[in-house]
């Protein structure tokens, strides 16, 4: 086999897969963010620690992230969308995982570009009709994918990047969100 | 050789009435035995296969011992004591031919439907006479869960499919029935040691065929066509409602990508083995239409669905096995049906030695190999 450079350690991620069908317990991760309210609807979003491997790891640096509405939404702007956040998920998920799966099967990619589109009907926020959700409607994701495949090895790349995605499983699934005062 | 029942059991109490063979007629060969009827491509129905069944059992005079069901299997001394609901044993060697499928597999939320709406298994489903009026829902689109859809569908009921990951086959290629591609281009001979993931082959669902005398396809669109309403995965019960995966497209895309890359194999070998010339032309199939859209969730109180059938898999049951071979999902371990304890062998699982492991024509060379090696142990040690 050819070796194709996507800079993905995919022999570092297969050894984990034989390590942790016997040890699943180690398999257990906790991921955390926290938020702190600065005003308005503006609030800034740090992400640090997690849990993983039995013990507390830690990201190399600190992370922090604004979140506010737009003007439209008489709002400051002083960041994303929290909902936004949700298509920068996925998008990097699914590009993850299309470098995942094309270094695992040989293909080398040349460029990957996504755009994601979630349609939302803000009158269900808005609480204007009882009858529309709160969340989007339809999300919608197109690749443009350059590599050495064939255009049935890439969208094969993009449907296992989904069937292996986190963020698209919690997206297309239900999932316990419990939320408390502290 | 054990038998619980009578021969052919499970073809005689654990089937709907209208369900015929996956496999063509003339694909039913045992040793010794080959289909000699008028109709090689039709699809045997259950009491045609129970006919089978018991021909070869008296054709190869095996000698069976029907009514006796096996309690109890234990190691003792340099074998095994087996516990009968006649009698005791003491084997040598002992051969799990007990099969795949001795349970429905039911996800975890049964419990959480309604008491309002009737629950049915496979096992317990014969005909839709047997149902309620009103919508049904049928969970799992295996081949089980695509048949049942379609007879209900048939029978006037509105039916709803909760569709996962599945296999897209037509039921023929170029002319021929989608088996005899498997069969004569040695897909089905290829061997559990050659499998690139062995695992995930033994757990691959049912394709989603039936065996019809028209030979027609039934796949997602044709169920579609019918007027079956298709919905994701169920993935949880809330409040009462039943809640469905939004990842529809996707699990048509693998499908429908699978079923390319399996039909290109075909062509593949049909230009290299030289079967061309006589063979019509390679075919390619629409893609799986996807909905406008779908329902997320239903509401299992309002009444609109009277029925669920759960067509979500079998699994085995080796509660009787008192070795411990048995791994944490409840599969036998085993390399190639030589099970983990001496002495002690499976046959009749699925790629137990190759992908044909689990069909009729696909026993013989299995256990050939299987019994050579318990022959081998045998005289070793005597």
């Amino acid at each position: 086999m050819t070796t194709v450079a996507n800079g993905v350690n995919v022999q570092a991620l297969l050894e984990a897969r034989e390590v942790l069908k016997g040890a699943p317990e180690a398999a257990q991760f906790t991921w955390r963010a926290s938020a702190k309210w600065q005003g308005g609807v503006h609030s800034t979003i740090k992400v640090q620690s997690f849990f993983g491997l039995g013990e507390e790891q830690n990201h190399k640096e600190d992370w922090a992230f604004e979140a506010d509405h737009p003007e439209v939404f008489a709002a400051e702007d002083s960041g994303i969308t929290p909902i936004e956040y949700l298509l920068v998920g996925l998008a990097s998920c699914l590009t993850a995982g299309v470098a995942s799966v094309a270094q695992n099967r040989g293909i080398q990619l040349r460029s990957v570009e996504s755009t994601v589109e979630g349609a939302h009907d803000i009158r269900g926020i808005l609480g204007a009709d009882s009858d529309v959700r709160n969340g989007f409607n339809d999300v919608k994701v197109t690749f443009t994918i350059d590599a050495d495949a064939s255009k049935q090895e890439i969208e094969a790349l993009v449907a296992q990047s989904q069937k292996r995605s986190a963020v698209f499983d919690a997206l297309t699934n239900p999932t316990n969100v419990t939320v408390e005062v502290a | 050789m054990l038998e619980r029942g009578e021969v052919a059991n499970s073809w005689r109490r654990e089937r709907w009435d209208s369900l015929r063979l996956l496999t063509p007629n003339w694909q039913s060969r045992l040793p010794g035995l080959r289909y000699e009827g008028r109709d090689p491509d039709g699809y045997m129905t259950v009491g045609e296969v129970t006919e089978f069944i018991e021909h070869f059992a008296k054709v190869s005079r095996a000698p069976i011992r029907t009514g006796v069901n096996v309690t109890s299997v234990r190691r003792a001394g340099d074998g095994y004591h087996v516990t009968t609901s006649h009698g005791e044993i003491h084997a040598q060697t002992v051969v799990i031919a007990s099969g795949a499928c001795n349970e429905p597999a039911v996800p975890q939320f049964d419990d959480a439907v309604p008491a309002s709406v009737e629950q049915l298994t496979p096992f317990d489903y014969r005909d839709p006479a047997q149902l309620p009026d009103g919508r049904v829902l049928v969970v799992g689109a295996s081949a089980t869960g695509v048949q049942l859809a379609a007879e209900l569908r048939r029978s006037g009921r509105p039916v709803t499919l909760s569709v996962g990951e599945h296999v897209r086959l037509p039921r023929t290629y170029r002319g021929r029935d989608v088996l005899w591609w498997m069969d004569a281009s040695g897909l089905w001979d290829q061997r559990y040691d050659e499998v690139e993931d062995l695992t995930r082959a033994r757990r691959l669902p049912s394709p989603q065929l039936a065996g019809t005398p028209e030979r027609t396809t039934l796949d997602l669109n044709a169920l579609d066509a019918m007027g079956v309403e298709l919905v994701g995965r169920w993935a949880a019960v809330r409040d009462g409602r039943a809640l469905f995966s939004g990842g529809l497209r996707n699990v048509f895309s693998l499908a429908d990508l699978k079923m390319e890359r399996l039909l290109d194999t075909f062509d593949e070998w049909a230009k290299t083995d030289g079967f061309e010339p006589e063979a019509s032309p390679p075919e390619r199939f629409a893609p799986t239409r996807v909905p406008e859209s779908t329902r997320l969730q239903l509401d299992l109180r309002s009444g609109e669905i009277r029925a669920i059938v759960w067509a979500t898999g079998f699994r085995p049951n080796y509660s009787w096995l008192d070795v411990p071979v048995v791994d944490t999902k409840g599969q036998l371990r085993h390399d190639g049906g030589v099970v983990d304890s001496p002495g002690l062998y499976a046959l009749g699982l699925p790629v137990l030695r190759r992908r044909k492991s689990t069909f009729i024509c696909g026993i013989e060379d299995d256990a050939r190999e299987v019994i050579g090696h318990l022959t081998r142990y045998l005289a070793v040690r005597r």
